[in-house]
């Protein structure tokens, strides 16, 4: 059984206008995305801006209340949790966020920011837990020496390696990695990656790996799952996804990667325009606006996610 | 493997703690109104601490063969209509007026800051509430609702320190209630959620430490609102009753003798000019200095 | 390769200090390069490394004090930094015009984009406001905005982050500068508007023999996008050479651990899940090390490194790099007589 089944999820936000607070809209942020995540696995879950895929990560922890839908994290429905149970839950479900810089209380110091899941959850005398994190620090490459530092003391890979620890705490069995990378540079940008893969291999850890740089989502990922407004369009094992995407606008996304090799000339599919407004998506398949392929048949009907075999899903009429 | 070992401490700018304690050191200190405020605050605090030994008087006891007597080697500011030192009696109304301002901030915060902390992180109903009462009462003027506690409460210093006191609590609810919003949807209020951690436990550990800036500057600042309403009521006749010494209370006795003694006027006058001016350049000076969008 | 003319931009031994309170940072070091006319110049590096001060230190964007610049800025035979601030002015926009990386913030909220435009127009070119309108609104077109004549009545927030960062290209080439400084032209935008305005920034550069020097991190579009590539590291430059060698034979340390750095996708199965990493973190400004700056994360340094600031090494034409491992023996010899 997979670690991890999300079922329809769903993230309506109401827009209010006006004086008088009259709902005039609604913003579906995820609308009905499925896909399960298996043990010491990664998920790639990429898209761009706008796409609903930080969104969807917070909903699976509950830190936004979806709207629909089912979460279910190692045999529990995180949809009935309320409470201490659902603070318990967290335990074992951690996430990893994309800023370092302002993930981290600036009024904290490093070692009372990574003991404090540890003071949440567990009854450690402060011998006891000084030890547990130095463990972390030595764990995620930090010297335990730089304990009583503040954030601001520290690089952006360094404190994105804080936050790792923190997220090590209390023993996860996944972690949501949203964009853990973006905020940081290429030199630092690969020391992070690796941690991570090497963390992965060491505590069997599953990721869900959120991104929207294709290439880092390659590289880490086992599974790979493409993102368009609010919902799944394409998924796939990272092979079958990057050598023969299916769904258009995955293709259109692949071949707009700049390649770092000047000897490749690669030929560039140009989408129109930009990602409409998911407070008033497009009909039928909500692509067909951009959409180099499209037909009549694209604009009446919404695609449904399907197995075209292997285990590769995708939401297109022509795939 | 990891760059723990190959990455040495010189690299990640150490002591960068006392680095920002002292770029706000040294933008404070090139303001120069701050700084007087600052030394005029010391004075201040410096003589309602030491006033028995700056003055071996009793500044409440009565000479009445020395009455109204003009600025003297005895008496170096003269004397009040009942021959008391108005010296002494500045010195003395300096222990009154910090005690009724750490009286009336303490008012404010305890009440002031839970409200404004509840209000701003769980919002909905609650917040409205405290909201709409906030706004009755911001619709006075302060010194008005002051005014009418006090009616309601009695006079004294005591009841003076609540009723000003109470006047400040919809300023610091609103405050608190503003940074509130803001630091709410910081990441690392997210991130606490995320690792299981109460709320109670973020509004004290992470919340509360980040609003800290603006409300230590409402603070500064509010100590000199406080002195200037306690003097306020105090010249009306119900504040701090006589013979305690008051500057308030000093200046509205002295009203009677404005034209054959003017300094029985002008002493306490100036006492809670320099007091409330003290107060606000330092506040200004510090809100500056703290506020790390102002630059040098 | 070299194109024989002049240059329309050459960067002589540029220095750019801030004084804080914290003491003097270096960003920019000892800065040499040229621009020719009509060729895109990468200039890569990671954050810190004085990329972006370098180009605005170029146009003198910025306040001087805490800055202070030095050196020479040569534009079309023509030492900026000695100009007065009112003939810097011209320059700016007329000659040499910037696209900033937030197109976000680097519109004004409350002037109609048409406006924006207009308003440079006018300023260098001495058109009437309605000249300067008119072409406002054929800019908009020529960076292929659809209805631009009711789109540069539009303010702002109307438009999606790309369509800003056209019509800052739009305002930038609208006195058809020879030179145009992109600060991270891309970076903000997501991947497939970035494909679109790297394709329009090409057209337009052909349309108009304009020379772009191009300010990113992302090694994908200086591969894409430039013909000679600059790389720079706390301060310096480390290594400059034609864009296909830097990635077929890149010569510093640094460069080689930067492209060993980056996923590329469909090379997973060669390279394994391992990225090659470079271990450290560029250091402080303020406290950069001895010798070469690249030092202490570097895995081949020689002994002389930590102690002797590496010389530049020509070693072709136009290919030079700084690092004691490309030095012949005579030059580590003469340096243990300095």
């Amino acid at each position: 059984m997979a670690l991890l089944e999300v079922e329809d999820l769903k993230k309506y936000f109401v827009v209010k206008r006006g004086f008088f607070s009259r709902n005039t809209g609604q913003v579906r942020a995820v609308d009905g995305v499925s896909f399960t995540l298996e043990r010491g696995k990664t998920l790639g879950l990429v898209g761009e801006s706008g796409c609903g895929k930080t969104t969807l990560g917070r909903c699976i922890l509950r830190l936004i209340e979806p709207t629909a839908g089912r979460t279910v994290f190692n045999g529990t429905d995180l949809g009935q949790l309320e409470g201490g149970a659902l603070r318990r839950m967290r335990a074992g479900f951690q996430i990893i966020f994309q800023d370092p810089f302002s993930s981290l209380d600036p009024r904290m110091n490093v070692g009372q920011i990574i003991a404090e899941p540890l003071r949440n959850h567990l009854k450690l005398s402060s011998s006891e837990m000084r030890s547990r994190v130095a463990d972390l620090m030595e764990k995620v490459g930090l010297h335990p020496r730089q304990m009583v530092r503040y954030p601001h003391e520290f690089s952006g890979g360094q404190r994105q390696r804080i936050g790792i620890a923190r997220a090590l705490a209390l023993n996860p069995l996944a972690i949501i990695c949203d964009e853990p990378v973006s905020a940081l540079d290429v030199s630092i940008q690969a020391q992070v990656i690796n941690l991570l893969a090497r963390l992965q291999e060491e505590l069997n850890l599953s990721y869900l790996f959120i991104a929207h740089d294709l290439s880092v989502v390659e590289h880490i990922s086992d599974r790979v799952a493409v993102m368009y407004l609010g919902r799944i369009v394409e998924l796939a094992s990272d092979e079958q996804l990057y050598r023969n995407p299916l769904h258009p606008y995955s293709r259109a996304l692949l071949a707009a990667v700049p390649v770092p090799d000047p000897e490749i000339k690669k030929e560039k599919i140009l989408l129109e325009g930009d990602m409409p407004s998911s407070l008033s998506p497009p009909s039928g398949c909500a692509f067909h606006t951009r959409c180099p392929v499209r037909k009549e048949i694209c604009i009446e009907q919404a695609p449904v996610l399907q197995d075209v075999g292997d285990g590769h899903r995708v939401a297109c009429h022509f795939a | 493997m990891t760059d723990a070992s190959t990455e040495s401490p010189r690299m990640t700018q150490p002591a960068a703690t006392a680095s920002r304690f002292r770029r706000q050191w040294a933008k404070l200190k090139r303001n120069k109104a701050a700084l007087v405020g600052g030394v005029l605050i010391l004075v201040f605090v410096l003589t309602a601490l030491l006033a028995p030994v700056l003055y071996r008087g009793n500044p409440s006891a009565p000479n009445l063969m020395k009455s109204l007597e003009p600025p003297s080697l005895e008496n170096p500011l003269g004397t009040d209509e009942l021959g008391r030192s108005i010296l002494g009696r500045i010195i003395y109304g300096a222990r009154v007026s910090l005690l009724i301002a750490v009286g009336v901030i303490a008012v404010g915060i305890i009440l002031g800051i839970p409200l404004g902390l509840i209000s701003g992180y769980y919002g909905g109903k609650v917040d409205f509430i405290i909201q709409r009462i906030t706004d009755a009462m911001l619709a006075f003027p302060g010194f008005l609702l002051a005014l009418a506690l006090v009616a309601v409460l009695g006079i004294g210093l005591k009841n003076t320190m609540i009723s000003i006191g109470i006047s400040m609590v919809p300023i610091y609810i609103r405050l608190v209630r503003g940074c509130v919003l803001s630091v709410r949807e910081e990441i690392y209020v997210e991130a606490a959620r995320a690792v299981g951690t109460r709320d109670a436990v973020i509004l004290i550990r992470h919340i509360l430490p980040n609003v800290m800036v603006p409300i230590t500057v409402q603070t500064t600042l509010g100590m000199g609102t406080a002195i200037l309403f306690a003097a306020g009521l105090g010249f009306l006749g119900i504040g701090v009753q006589p013979p305690t010494p008051e500057w308030g209370a000093m200046l509205g006795s002295a009203r009677n003798y404005l034209f054959h003694a003017p300094h029985v006027a002008t002493f306490p006058g100036i006492a809670i000019f320099l007091a409330v001016l003290s107060f606000n350049l330092f506040g200004d000076g510090l809100r500056d200095a703290l506020d790390p969008r102002f630059k040098l | 390769m070299n194109p024989p003319e002049a240059p329309l931009l050459a960067v002589r031994n540029l220095h750019t200090r801030f004084h804080t309170l914290d003491g003097v940072v270096n960003a920019v070091d000892g800065v040499d390069f040229e621009v020719y006319p009509g060729e895109t110049l990468g200039l890569v590096g990671e954050s810190g490394c004085g990329k972006s001060v370098t180009a605005f230190s170029i146009l003198q964007l910025l306040r001087c004090p805490p800055a202070e610049i030095q050196g020479q800025v040569e534009f079309e035979g023509v030492d900026l930094l000695g100009l007065d601030k009112e003939a810097v002015r011209r320059i700016r926009g007329g000659g040499i015009s910037m696209i900033f990386q937030e197109p976000m913030t680097s519109l004004n909220p409350v002037l109609k984009i048409g406006e924006q435009i207009a308003e440079g127009v006018r300023v260098h070119k001495k058109m009437t406001h309605r000249q300067s309108r008119r072409w406002a609104v054929e800019m908009l077109r020529m960076v292929r905005i659809s209805s631009p004549g009711s789109r540069a009545r539009q303010y702002p927030h109307k438009f999606s982050g790309g369509m800003r960062q056209r019509a800052m290209i739009a305002m930038a080439l609208s006195c058809r500068p020879r030179l145009i400084l992109a600060d991270e032209p891309t970076t903000a935008l997501d991947v497939t508007i970035q494909a679109q305005v790297m394709e329009l920034m090409q057209e337009l550069k052909k349309e108009f023999n304009t020379a772009i020097v191009l300010i990113t991190h992302d090694l994908g579009v200086i591969a894409e996008m430039a013909s000679r590539v600059v790389v720079m590291y706390a301060g310096k430059i480390v290594e400059e050479a034609p864009v296909r060698e830097i990635f077929k034979d890149p010569r510093h340390p640094y460069t080689r651990g930067l492209l060993g750095s980056i996923p590329v996708i469909g090379r997973k199965a060669e390279t394994g899940r391992r990225l090659q990493e470079i271990p450290g973190v560029v250091p402080s400004p303020m406290e950069a090390p001895p010798g070469c700056r690249f030092h202490p994360r570097c895995s081949e340094a020689l002994a002389l490194c930590s102690t002797q600031p590496p010389p530049v090494i020509r070693l072709t034409d136009n290919r030079c790099v700084r690092c004691w491992l490309e030095a012949g023996d005579n030059e580590k010899k003469t340096s243990d007589f300095v």
